[in-house]
């Protein structure tokens, strides 16, 4: 007799509570999910990626967990919000990728770019720390050279940067504190 | 008229002239601008909040209580931090189980998140606050520009932590264009992201310039004189996405790029050195001609 030629899914082969746990974490509407594709039709980044919400969302609600967390595609969403909008169920597709993102995270999928632009927030309060060339032209526009921002006042960053401990956020993004940084 | 005004990242650390735009302008208005001594980074929804969302929450809630410790509303010029700060003081305002957790913290620094005021975009500011009608009356230099209007995403997204305009026929900022005496152009996907949020721009640059350019296309096929966006991100994207647009496409457009702050204090008669106009990448000499 002749084998059907077909991919097999074994559903107890998959994570069962994933889409429990991704609605515990921030996609609290996951589940309500009819795959209509409204999601995917209307994101900018999947009109030239391979990113496609509608089977992201498919999939995590299947229990492809690792295969979903650990997928670079993840983190080709702008959040730019139009399927959030759009969304005939109000799934929130937006929120579901934001807390996909932060399961990846917290499983070690974080990718060495966000390290780096965290590491800077992380060091300076800044995601994105001032420089030479700006300092210079602050003072040809008039400006303080030194924004009133943690980048002035030593002990705002020191505020930061304990809330940021506090909330284990260095540990999470591997910030190495003996180093100053990355 | 007196708001906290909220830095970020973008603008006093890349791109200054829009600080010095909004300061000038404000002064032409009679607005006073607090600064918010000690501020951080918001922190970007598509960074940090997109990796802990509990530390941009609190980093948030640190940030407001600046703003509250000065007893006026903050106010804004990027969409990102409005985004995240409008948000969190929403969540912050309604969830108590949030606000015990991130007081719990801030009580540490001698802080409290109290919800005491409210958190504005300056294009909200100009529109809600002040009114287009007041606002005609400022205007000194009627602009003769065929405007590109990118309204970008997180001015107007999630609608239900926003203010309830329109999130795909939204007219409040041609509106600002057109009493300045320009004209807002309609052109294809107007309401499209300019590709450098989400974490984007700092992993997959390719992706990032490859929106951009469908926009800049769009923009220069109907004709428009420059793109005027209420985002210094979005900013940066269209300004010093078009040398990365070169680079991959090897297509030059040449479009100016003005944040809506520099467009109006060139309505109000401002000279271009205080509007910061000559920081940009692409040059904006061929506004300023036709002016």
């Amino acid at each position: 007799m002749a084998k059907p030629q077909r991919n097999i899914i074994r559903l107890d082969e998959l994570d069962m509570d994933f889409a429990e746990a991704v609605a515990k974490a921030g996609g609290e509407k996951i589940n309500l999910c009819i795959q209509c594709g409204t999601c995917t039709a209307s994101c900018p980044s999947g009109r030239r990626t391979a990113f496609r919400t509608r089977q992201l969302i498919r999939r995590a609600m299947l229990g492809f967990r690792d295969e979903v967390l650990s997928d670079k595609d993840l983190w080709l969403c702008t959040t730019c919000f139009t399927c959030l909008e759009r969304c005939p169920r109000g799934v929130d597709p937006t929120d579901v990728i934001l807390a996909l993102r932060n399961m990846a995270v917290d499983a070690g999928y974080m990718l060495d770019q966000h390290k780096r632009v965290s590491g800077y927030f992380v060091k300076y309060g800044h995601a994105v720390p001032i420089n030479e060339e700006t300092r210079k032209r602050r003072v040809g526009l008039g400006l303080s050279e030194i924004p009133p921002t943690t980048h002035k006042h030593k002990k705002a960053l020191d505020e930061v940067q304990g809330i940021v401990k506090k909330m284990g956020f260095d540990k999470l993004i591997g910030f190495k504190w003996e180093e100053g940084g990355k | 008229m007196k708001y906290a005004f909220f830095l970020g990242c973008i603008m006093p650390n890349r791109y200054p002239g829009l600080e010095a735009a909004m300061r000038n302008v404000t002064g032409a208005l009679g607005i006073k601008l607090l600064d918010m001594e000690g501020a951080s980074c918001c922190p970007p929804p598509g960074v940090v909040k997109s990796f802990h969302k509990p530390t941009w929450l609190a980093i948030a809630a640190r940030n407001l209580t600046l703003a509250e410790a000065l007893n006026v509303d903050a106010t804004t010029l990027c969409s990102g931090c409005y985004g995240t700060l409008k948000e969190a003081n929403m969540i912050l305002k309604e969830d108590n189980a949030m606000r015990e957790k991130a007081n719990k913290i801030l009580h540490e620094y001698g802080k409290e998140f109290h919800g005491t005021i409210n958190v504005k975009h300056f294009v909200e500011v100009l529109y809600d606050d002040i009114g287009i009608e007041k606002l005609r009356d400022f205007v000194k230099r009627p602009l003769n520009l065929k405007v590109a209007v990118h309204y970008g995403c997180h001015l107007l997204k999630p609608t239900r932590y926003r203010t309830g305009k329109s999130s795909e026929r939204p007219k409040f900022l041609d509106e600002l264009v057109e009493v300045l005496g320009a004209k807002s152009i309609p052109y294809r996907d107007k309401m499209m992201c300019c590709g450098a949020g989400g974490g984007v721009r700092s992993t997959s640059r390719d992706v990032s310039a490859d929106m951009t350019k469908e926009k800049l296309e769009n923009v220069k096929n109907a004709g428009g004189d420059c793109i005027v966006t209420p985002c210094a991100f979005c900013h940066l994207q269209f300004d010093i996405g078009q040398i990365e647009v070169e680079k991959q496409f090897g297509v030059k457009y040449n479009i100016p790029t003005l944040h809506y702050v520099q467009l109006l204090g060139l309505a109000l008669g401002l000279e271009p050195q205080k509007l910061g106009l000559y920081g940009n990448v692409i040059p904006v000499d061929p506004i300023l001609k036709k002016l």
